[in-house]
């Protein structure tokens, strides 16, 4: 793509001038030794700012605190218990080797780059690989009940199709019980006085004053005062921005103001379009349809997806005659057949709905058949294994899966672009850094399976408390008033923004846009993305946050507990955020991990990379709401996994 | 640097469990089963009276030489009463102060309730309140006798046949043993509940058992009265 | 389907509330309950209303911010949360009650939307393990036998939803608090602070306003994760255990 499109502008490559160089396993252990240290006394006249008690902002807010920071927290949820990585089911990844099975840290770390179709930093993947083995120890040291093996030792399974058995879990609420061992950290901190917990109170602005961060402005959703906390840093563990395509598998109040509000401060954003989809949710039902329910991929071990193989074939699917079934994965994939990884499971159900040979309402679901495992293995065993999950779904559908195929379709689920950090985790913006999914840096293109609360601890228990150290210990500690311009011009611009939703009142809810929006995101920036579709909507967004301005009606007032004022600041966000989006993919035109553009293909249909042109994170620094931004590359460079076309045919 | 949140706590034993609603409970758990083991006893006693004043009338009179010649006469029986009375105020005042705290807690009722918990455990705050009263009378009826008009001391099976004759003490006391079968059936497995010798093994065990005590103390205690209204007992 | 819903309306939490009585038309029985009610918002907004406010995140069922009494029953009729209770659970024409929870200790913040923070100061009063980041061994250095760790496993599954308070007629938090003390107790790593965590969180539990456990078994009825009454047993045990070997 020419850089002449006025769309964007090339700015000045960047580097990662932290990542030390050398043998890539020293890499990590150098960073630490050089890195400046703050006196343990002087650190309780530290303040950091801790946004987010998931995964990485809660075991973040705990460790700092536990070092002797003040740490000052926030969560828009009533508790920070409640944060979203509470909803992960399959588990965590650990490069421990207890199955002597030939897992080493080197082959994590292998698995992780190649998974993310290399586009992902080796330095970085290197070492979470390292500290995925401590976290482990942390969690089980935490109460974390893991699952057990009779013996008394964890058990752990194989996940995400790789050959070691590597991931550890907690039933299917792996995410439930590694959030709540970072949660009881952060309360012990918290009823120690160390952390100070502001929970129902969102971040609405970054406050930047000479060129580094040193506050937010933030609005207490309970009395709706908007107010401002300075510190010496600030930490957005935010999560993704899966909710932009309205429905996800994200919680429904997840959002993504943090980050762009910190993008339009001076914080590159990294990939944007690279967001991951999951095969295997349950479809939607209807118009009333508020959000999406994911079904662990386990599923995909047994069962068998078809579809049939006229268009428009409305008969149930027990009438259906097995020469009339289409079980395209294992058609088009005889090796893998229905195991193949997520996105191309994914943009396979894609193809045959759009075909018209989807099943179920609106014809966007496909079959998931586990009759012949209960054929095979008894429907006793099948109930072992699936039993809760086939509960879900028959709760959720009023289906009984044990009788009748369930039908699944995909959905979003996680974003891997995010904010743009060097190897410190630190954004562009000095005193700004980004943990867990808010941050672009580990997981390239593709997302593995059990990786995220991998890289959220990772990045909260381990990586974070270390380097922050570094910058804190450069700056002179100087306050900041609270009347300098910096500060009163950020609650001005979140004030007024409020006042100005207040007073629209026009006639169109704000779920009415967020679902507007999402519908266009879903059909243009989906599963697969063209150079027209990504065009249209370029062309649409800006259209349609001018009709958002102009038509959307905020009931209530700004000092009260308002939800539709919460969504409508949101969705202000989400209007912008979806253009970068679309513009990301518009500018990369090869295909990679979750990013697949229909003019990039293998002649089998595969998605194609182009290492020459696109080996690169591509940072996008703000320039003004629908001004073209700059485009900054960080090429990437592989000196221990090389660059091979993934092929599941 | 991870401070200690511990509070400081008293020393006291007794403070800091009749201090938190936990030991308050556990109060109310350990007086009740000292209550329940004497109603045992008490209702195998009453059941002498089927067998004629002679043998009734001795065992009154056994009752105070309990521990002789260790013990003084009627000093059993004065230690008995000390921990039984010490043992209704205790209950009493951890119940009507935990109900106090309880009331407070839930101060607005839902439009259209939907209890699930059993009759008996709903009863327990009434129920307790009837047992209460019900032993202030069966005390002076029976044993200051303030209340039998034609009770004689020293011949409790004459002095019982007397007050039961009179058919609202039978139906008051009739009332009463179905309260308190009522009171024992949940009031048994909740002091296993409460005194942490509940588990999900013994849970049924425990039920079985708070039926079986329940039905077998009011039919006991019930048989005198019934027996003296049907003229088996005269 | 089309129902009548009476819902509690309470502006904020000095104001005073009252049912107010909505009609809903055209509700698919393939709706979760809050699909239902955020419908009822959509249509309350453009009729120049303000929408109904209620917490939730997830609506998985696992985040625990959902709840609110349905016809006196916390989460309704199916033993599930808010969230996963679906339309088809009623009938055309049913009129259904919608309440916030009730609690001294969860004062109502604004029409379905209560405060629980009380919970949070539970869980700081030793609710944990004091385990600072760094000082782990490894993590097979002490086996736990997999009886103890289904064990921890079944009373950590608590979602902290506060509808076991909401059921009790105690506003008892006796299943919430003994769920977290079972969990952490049983496990070898809760070993050392076995006595100060129960009769910590106790005393907070009693401090936050929670009433007292009279054993009604309403909490566990109610409870979407299936918590066991005997934990609230369990912690009694482990209560006075910890109130006789003499304070932690």
């Amino acid at each position: 793509m020419p850089d002449h499109d006025v769309r964007w502008t090339t700015g000045d490559p960047i580097a990662d001038t932290k990542a030390p160089d050398g043998p890539i396993a020293e890499r990590w252990d150098r960073r630490r030794f050089d890195a400046k240290l703050v006196n343990p006394a002087n650190r309780r006249k530290q303040t950091v700012i801790v946004v987010g008690t998931g995964l990485a902002g809660g075991a973040a807010g705990a460790t700092l605190a536990e070092q002797g920071y003040h740490v000052v927290q926030f969560c828009y949820q009533d508790s920070p218990r409640r944060a979203h990585s509470i909803a992960a089911q399959g588990g965590i990844n650990a490069a421990k080797n207890y199955r002597n099975d030939g897992d080493s840290v080197h082959r994590l770390f292998y698995d992780t780059v190649k998974g993310g179709d290399f586009r992902a930093r080796e330095s970085n993947v290197h070492r979470l690989a390292q500290v995925s083995v401590e976290i482990i120890d942390q969690c089980v040291a935490q109460g974390v009940p893991f699952a057990r093996e009779y013996g008394g030792l964890l058990d752990t399974r194989s996940f995400g199709g790789v050959q070691v058995s590597r991931t550890f879990y907690a039933r299917g609420q792996t995410g439930q019980q590694l959030l709540l061992g970072a949660y009881q950290a952060l309360s012990r901190q918290i009823a120690a006085g160390n952390v100070e917990m502001h929970a129902r109170t969102e971040m609405l602005d970054l406050i930047v004053v000479d060129g580094r961060a040193r506050g937010i402005v933030a609005r207490d959703l309970i009395t709706g005062a908007v107010s401002t906390y300075v510190a010496d840093a600030v930490v957005l563990a935010t999560g993704g921005y899966g909710n932009v395509f309205y429905l996800s598998t994200n919680a429904k109040n997840s959002n993504a103001t943090a980050i762009w509000r910190a993008h339009r401060r001076g914080a590159y954003f990294a990939n944007p379009c690279f967001t991951q989809i999951h095969p295997t949710c349950i479809p939607r039902s209807g118009d009333h349809q508020s959000k999406l329910t994911l079904m662990s991929e386990s599923l995909r071990n047994d069962g068998r997806i078809w579809v049939p193989k006229a268009k428009g074939d409305t008969r149930p699917p027990g009438e259906i005659p097995e020469d009339e079934r289409d079980y395209y994965l294992e058609r088009i994939y005889p090796a893998f057949g229905n195991l193949v990884p997520r996105d191309i499971a994914s943009r396979a159900a894609k193809n045959v709905c759009d075909e018209g040979r989807g099943v179920g309402p609106g014809g966007q679901g496909v079959y998931l058949d586990f009759a012949d495992a209960i054929r095979r293995l008894g429907r006793k065993a099948v109930e072992a294994k699936y039993g809760n999950l086939f509960e879900m779904y028959e709760r959720i559908t009023a289906e009984d899966p044990y009788e009748v195929p369930m039908r699944i379709y995909p959905a979003i689920h996680y974003t891997m672009g995010g904010l743009w950090v060097d190897y410190d985790l630190q954004t562009t913006i000095p005193g700004l850094f980004a943990i867990g999914e808010a941050n672009f840096s580990d997981h390239g293109a593709n997302r593995l399976g059990a990786s995220a609360l991998m890289q959220g601890l990772a990045d909260g228990y381990f990586v974070l408390p270390s380097t922050i150290n570094d910058y804190l210990a450069r700056q002179p500690h100087t306050p900041v008033a609270e009347d300098h311009p910096a500060v009163t011009e950020a609650v001005g611009e979140a004030t007024d923004r409020l006042a100005r939703l207040l007073s629209v009142d026009g006639d169109r809810t704000p779920d009415s846009f967020h679902r507007e929006l999402g519908e266009l995101l879903w059909d243009e920036c989906g599963m697969a993305r063209t150079e027209s579709g990504l065009r249209k909507a370029l062309d649409r967004i800006p259209s349609l946050r001018e009709e958002f301005w102009r038509r959307i009606k905020v009931p209530g007032t700004g000092e009260e507990l308002n939800q539709s004022l919460e969504k409508a600041n949101r969705i202000v966000d989400y209007l912008e955020l979806a253009e970068l989006m679309c513009l990301d993919a518009l500018h990369r035109t090869e295909s990679c991990g979750g990013h697949f553009r229909e003019e990039s293909q293998t002649p089998e249909g595969e998605a194609a990379r182009k290492d020459e042109e696109f080996s690169y994170a591509a940072a996008w620094e703000f320039t003004g709401t629908g001004a073209p931004p700059v485009l900054h590359r960080e090429e990437l460079t592989f000196e221990y996994v090389h660059p091979t076309q993934r092929s599941y045919a | 640097m991870a401070l200690a949140t511990r509070t400081e706590r008293s020393p006291s034993l007794i403070g800091t469990l009749w201090r938190s609603t936990v030991g308050k409970k556990a109060v109310m758990a350990t007086t009740g089963l000292i209550m329940l083991a004497y109603l045992v006893a008490h209702m195998m006693g009453n059941l002498k009276v089927f067998f004629g004043p002679g043998e009734f009338n001795h065992y009154g009179h056994w009752i105070r030489t309990i521990g002789e010649p260790f013990l003084h006469r009627t000093w059993f029986l004065w230690i008995a009463r000390v921990v039984l009375a010490a043992s209704v105020v205790l209950h009493g005042v951890a119940a009507y102060q935990l109900s106090r705290r309880d009331l407070a807690a839930r101060p607005a009722k839902y439009e259209r309730k939907r209890a699930r918990a059993s009759y008996a455990t709903r009863t327990m705050r009434w129920g307790g309140v009837i047992l209460g009263l019900f032993v202030v009378w069966h005390i002076l009826d029976l044993t200051t006798l303030t209340v039998n008009p034609n009770a004689e001391e020293g011949r409790p099976y004459q002095n019982l046949v007397a007050s039961f004759d009179r058919w609202w003490v039978s139906a008051f006391y009739i009332a009463a043993m179905l309260a308190l079968g009522l009171h024992i059936r949940h009031g048994f497995w909740s002091a296993a509940q409460t005194l942490g010798a509940n588990s999900p093994r013994r849970d049924r065990a425990f039920k079985v058992i708070a039926n079986g005590l329940a039905a077998l103390l009011t039919l006991g205690f019930l048989a005198v009265p019934i027996g003296v209204l049907t003229g088996i007992v005269s | 389907m089309n129902l009548t819903l009476r819902i509690w309306r309470q502006r904020d939490a000095g104001s005073a509330g009252a049912m107010t009585t909505y009609e809903v038309k055209g509700i698919s029985e393939d709706m979760s309950f809050l699909e239902m009610l955020d419908h009822l918002n959509e249509e309350l907004i453009l009729a120049g209303d303000e929408p109904v406010a209620f917490d939730h995140d997830c609506r998985e069922g696992i985040c625990g911010a959902c709840g609110m009494v349905i016809n006196g029953a916390a989460h309704g009729p199916e033993r599930t949360t808010t969230c996963q209770l679906h339309m088809r659970h009623f009938s055309d024409g049913d009129t259904i009650d919608v309440e916030p929870w009730r609690a001294a200790a969860f004062p109502v913040v604004k029409d379905l939307v209560v405060d629980r923070s009380a919970f949070d100061r539970i869980i700081g009063a030793g609710g944990y393990v004091s385990a600072p980041t760094g000082s782990a061994p490894d993590a097979h250095a002490t086996p736990v036998p997999k009886p103890a760790a289904d064990l921890a496993f079944e009373h950590a599954e608590c979602i902290g939803c506060g509808a076991c308070v909401a059921a009790c007629p105690n506003g008892s938090a006796m299943l919430f608090t003994s769920a977290k003390v079972v969990h952490l107790n049983v496990l070898p790593q809760g070993a050392p602070e076995r006595e100060s965590r129960v009769l910590d969180m106790v005393d907070t539990m009693d401090a936050q306003g929670f009433g007292g456990c009279t054993n009604t078994g309403e909490c566990a009825t109610a409870c979407p994760k299936g918590i066991p009454l005997t934990a609230i047993g369990r912690m009694n045990r482990e209560y006075l255990r910890a109130t006789v070997k003499g304070r932690g």
